[in-house]
């Protein structure tokens, strides 16, 4: 039986396709059979980041209408070969995905793999319905920012009501946070929310910090997870939220100012 | 923070100012969202059960709503019965 992940977090923009695209690679690195799924019908972006963008032939939607077979549509990934991309349907169709058809989907690749990863469109419309309701397990990806947090404040209303686990009374969905886009320096200096601050709120059993980071640009232009950047901060941090993910124990890291005395003395962003 | 901002005029840290506007918020949402009541899946277990009685229904055929806005609670039951000379029936009550 695989563990049905989900990465969500309300808000667009915060990263949560970054995420899915490091997390499930760095969960099929370490030998773990995985599969990741854009749930965002009609604006597929998985497949950039992932780098297969012109592999594409079938598509999730394709699967569930019985036009191509999971094996058919599923995109093995050139860097790792334990990882499989489902890409996302272009259609404009917006009842293209069915309850009972992800269901069937996601029940097929349970077979197969140990690992599935949904990366959930923004919003709290019907594709981000889908993208949580069958996880075992909810990645809350957060900025360190009003709208965002408040964001996945309502995400995580949503996973304690609405998801299959509470439908059925089971054990609730495990809520992690991943906080993203984070500047140290930023936080030093009051401008921005500080962890502690978004788990006075959230209180959620955190699975780490992803620093602001350059790297994160060039790896999605380039058509690479991040986290395959292993010189780069947010690959590191991802490395980490995937061995903590897995119950290993890593301390934080990236979360303080590394700005040089200088910088520091003149202000200025590092 | 640079060298430059200790002459600066002391004002409240932008951060702090957001965590005190989340926190007032978040509560007021979270006290909205929780005041759906707890017999929710109970009553629909147990309607499901009666209409079973009746009508061959499937497990999902039946959905609970609660609603609640500033001044009302909605609770709306809406059962899908199977199809009947070709026709999808609806019950709302």
């Amino acid at each position: 039986m695989a563990r049905i992940i989900v990465v969500t977090s309300g808000k667009g923009g915060v990263g949560k396709t970054t995420t899915s695209a490091a997390i499930a690679m760095g969960l099929a690195k370490r030998g773990h059979k995985t599969a990741v799924i854009d749930f965002d019908v009609g604006l597929r972006n998985l497949d950039l980041i992932m780098g297969c963008e012109r592999r594409v032939v079938y598509d999730f939607v394709n699967v569930i209408n019985g036009e191509a077979s999971l094996n058919q549509a599923l995109i093995r990934d050139k860097n790792c070969n334990q990882l499989y991309i489902l890409p996302a349907s272009q259609t404009r169709d917006k009842d293209a995905l069915t309850l009972e058809g992800v269901g069937r989907v996601l029940e097929e690749m349970s077979k197969d793999f140990q690992y599935i990863v949904c990366d959930s469109p923004a919003g709290i419309e019907k594709g981000a319905y889908l993208a949580l309701y069958y996880a075992d397990d909810a990645f809350v990806v957060t900025n360190p920012e009003v709208s965002s947090v408040r964001d996945s404040d309502r995400m995580l209303g949503i996973l304690a009501s609405k998801s299959r686990r509470a439908e059925r009374n089971e054990e609730p969905v495990k809520e992690y946070l991943l906080l993203t886009r984070y500047d140290p320096s930023r936080v030093k200096s009051g401008e921005m929310l500080g962890l502690d601050d978004v788990q006075d709120i959230l209180s959620l059993q955190l699975l780490g910090i992803i620093p602001e980071s350059k790297s994160v640009l060039s790896a999605s232009n380039a058509g690479i997870p991040v986290i395959l950047d292993e010189k780069s901060e947010a690959g590191q941090a991802y490395e980490d939220v995937v061995a903590r993910y897995l119950g290993e124990d890593r301390p934080l890291r990236f979360i303080d100012d590394k700005r040089g005395f200088f910088r520091k003395l003149f202000g200025g962003r590092s | 923070m640079s060298l430059l901002d200790y002459f600066r005029k002391s004002k409240p840290k932008s951060a702090a100012i957001a965590k005190e506007r989340l926190q007032i918020l978040v509560a007021h949402e979270r006290t909205l969202r929780n005041r759906r009541p707890s017999y929710l899946p109970q009553l629909q277990k147990e309607l499901l059960d009666v209409i079973r009685k009746y009508v061959n229904v499937d497990q999902d055929a039946i959905s609970v709503n609660f609603e609640q806005d500033e001044n009302q609670e909605t609770l709306e039951l809406n059962i899908v019965l199977p199809d009947y000379q070709q026709e999808n029936k609806s019950v709302n009550m």
